[in-house]
């Protein structure tokens, strides 16, 4: 009786027990690692504060934290407006057989590798790039214009993830609408577009708030576009923790300034907790 | 009839829409690939193609061909990891009543939102402490822990009623603990387990940070695409771009299939 007890416990546990190891040891101890980092000095010696106030009074940390949440924000928001018509017209407007053939083509290169995507970018609108010699060539501009290296390059390569990622989320969500509501509605007498306006898009705004939240926790997080596509000219956050390990191996500033990312992104997750009600499939 | 000339106008509206939705989504795509295939130093316009110079340059690298098989194996083997340690824990925590599961379930998806960066810096932290060195072996633990929340889920999503009825006949059958597993969960599971294997695959494929901070010397394709960009515009990289382009295409067009066979259209 006790033995059986005993094994009938320890299986679960044997079998739960890797999964939370790895991620005790490999995830959390880490971050505590980092968090106490983030308390120690440079140079060794003890507890400080220092590269906390660091980031509250150097104006060039504060501005990589403002540039960061101006270019999510404008990424985030052109990424929805952009990606919502486009899901609509795929869920909608295509015929039932070919939705799964034009869905998957549409997020063809959101499977590339992230560095090779925003290379591709740079090749697009580089001094020499398609672009510039589509404009100078066609007499538009006698010069070429400035595109790589600026926060608009930063923004095109974002939004070019971005859409297709919002894509697949509002995709699934329009798909996952009974059509029975569409149905009500044009019985009632609602044309399209006050059945849209007044039941669809209602009805697919929670999809639209976990999708612009995930737009924004990987935005904000991501060091490879802005670094390939908007240059050193302007930093943004990533780019600067970075700057910290590359160049002076200052290991608690960097964690220092991780720890502040992070919690920006955790505010913003409790700003709009009530919104993101991600159900369990 | 005015509602069917909305409906039509609607209809071209959205086809010029998608179009141009299209257009800007294969762009810089269509760029890479073509300017991968002409032998002139510069990846630029106007096209002089095709020639495979570059993809001959590619494979003539060594530097390249050794990060492709890291990153090959890397990925396979942090994703036999983490897909072994999701579908064990998605088993337990699906099939018995444990206490504080909400919670552990919690920790364990816990990494999927936490930036891959932050992931990287901490593990980077710890190992600098405890004196682990920087290598492909680091790059792949940090590859488990992104992987392994996501091979949860979606194993755990997917352990339905009708698989504990399968698995509770079998018990009643006689057969033990282990051979349930083996012989009725993991074929019955097997779809999920697949999606599980290759999404963790994608990811660890392309995944750049972790790598970067982690390793040093044997380092994984990604980063070593990176270190191509030092130069600049440069047609190599566009070759060994369209490459990584094919790979990702490969897997996702299994993992696509495994879906397709798991709810038949």
């Amino acid at each position: 009786m006790n033995s059986a007890t005993n094994s009938g416990r320890a299986l679960p546990w044997a079998l739960v027990t890797p999964a939370l190891g790895w991620t005790l040891l490999f995830f959390v101890l880490p971050f505590l690692a980092m968090a106490l980092s983030s308390l120690t000095a440079h140079d060794g010696g003890g507890f400080t504060l220092s590269n906390y106030s660091q980031f509250f009074n150097n104006p060039a940390y504060w501005q990589a934290m403002v540039n960061s949440l101006q270019v999510t924000a404008i990424v985030t928001l052109i990424s929805v407006l952009l990606a919502y018509p486009f899901a609509w017209i795929l869920a909608e407007q295509v015929p039932a057989r070919w939705q799964r053939l034009a869905l998957m083509l549409a997020v063809l290169p959101f499977w590339t590798s992230y560095v090779v995507r925003s290379y591709s970018w740079l090749l697009v609108l580089a001094q020499n790039g398609v672009i510039n010699r589509a404009l100078t060539g066609s007499g538009l501009f006698a010069e070429p214009v400035q595109l790589a290296n600026t926060r608009l390059a930063t923004i095109i390569g974002f939004v070019h993830f971005f859409v297709m990622l919002l894509t697949l989320t509002i995709f699934a969500n329009l798909k996952q609408l009974s059509p029975s509501y569409r149905k009500a509605a044009a019985d009632l007498g609602a044309g399209p577009v006050r059945t849209f306006l007044h039941v669809v898009l209602p009805l697919t705004m929670p999809g639209i708030m976990v999708g612009a939240f995930l737009t924004f926790v990987l935005c904000i997080g991501d060091y490879i576009t802005p670094q390939i596509l908007g240059g050193n000219n302007e930093l943004l956050m990533p780019q600067l923790v970075m700057m910290q390990i590359g160049r002076r191996g200052d290991f608690p500033l960097a964690s220092a300034l991780s720890i502040i990312l992070m919690a920006v992104v955790t505010i913003a997750y409790l700003a709009c907790a009530r919104w993101l009600k991600i159900e369990r499939a | 009839m005015r509602s069917s000339t909305v409906a039509k106008a609607i209809r071209i509206l959205s086809g010029l829409y998608a179009i141009a939705i299209y257009g800007f989504i294969f762009l810089p795509v269509v760029v890479l690939v073509l300017f991968s295939l002409q032998a002139t130093s510069f990846p630029i316009p106007p096209f002089t193609g095709p020639s495979l110079r570059w993809y001959d340059a590619v494979l003539a690298d060594t530097r390249l061909t050794s990060a492709l098989v890291n990153s090959l194996l890397v990925a396979a083997i942090s994703s036999a990891v983490a897909v072994t340690l999701g579908f064990l824990s998605a088993w337990g925590f699906a099939r018995f009543v444990l206490p504080g599961s909400g919670l552990l379930r919690g920790l364990i998806t816990l990494p999927l939102t936490v930036s891959y960066l932050i992931i990287g810096m901490g593990l980077l932290v710890l190992f600098n402490w405890a004196g682990v060195p920087k290598s492909l072996l680091a790059a792949g633990i940090g590859h488990v822990v992104i992987n392994l929340p996501l091979c949860f889920a979606i194993i755990y999503s997917q352990m339905g009623d009708h698989q504990i009825n399968i698995e509770r006949a079998a018990r009643d059958l006689g057969a033990p603990e282990w051979k349930v597993l083996l012989l009725i969960t993991v074929p019955v599971m097997a779809p999920a387990i697949f999606a599980g294997f290759f999404l963790s695959m994608t990811f660890s494929w392309d995944e750049f940070v972790i790598s970067f901070l982690l390793t040093r010397f044997d380092t994984t394709l990604p980063v070593e695409i990176w270190n191509l960009l030092r130069s600049g515009l440069n047609p190599k990289t566009n070759a060994v771009g369209s490459l990584v382009f094919a790979v990702s295409i490969v897997l996702v067009v299994m993992f696509e299939l495994m879906l397709l066979r798991r709810k038949p259209a």
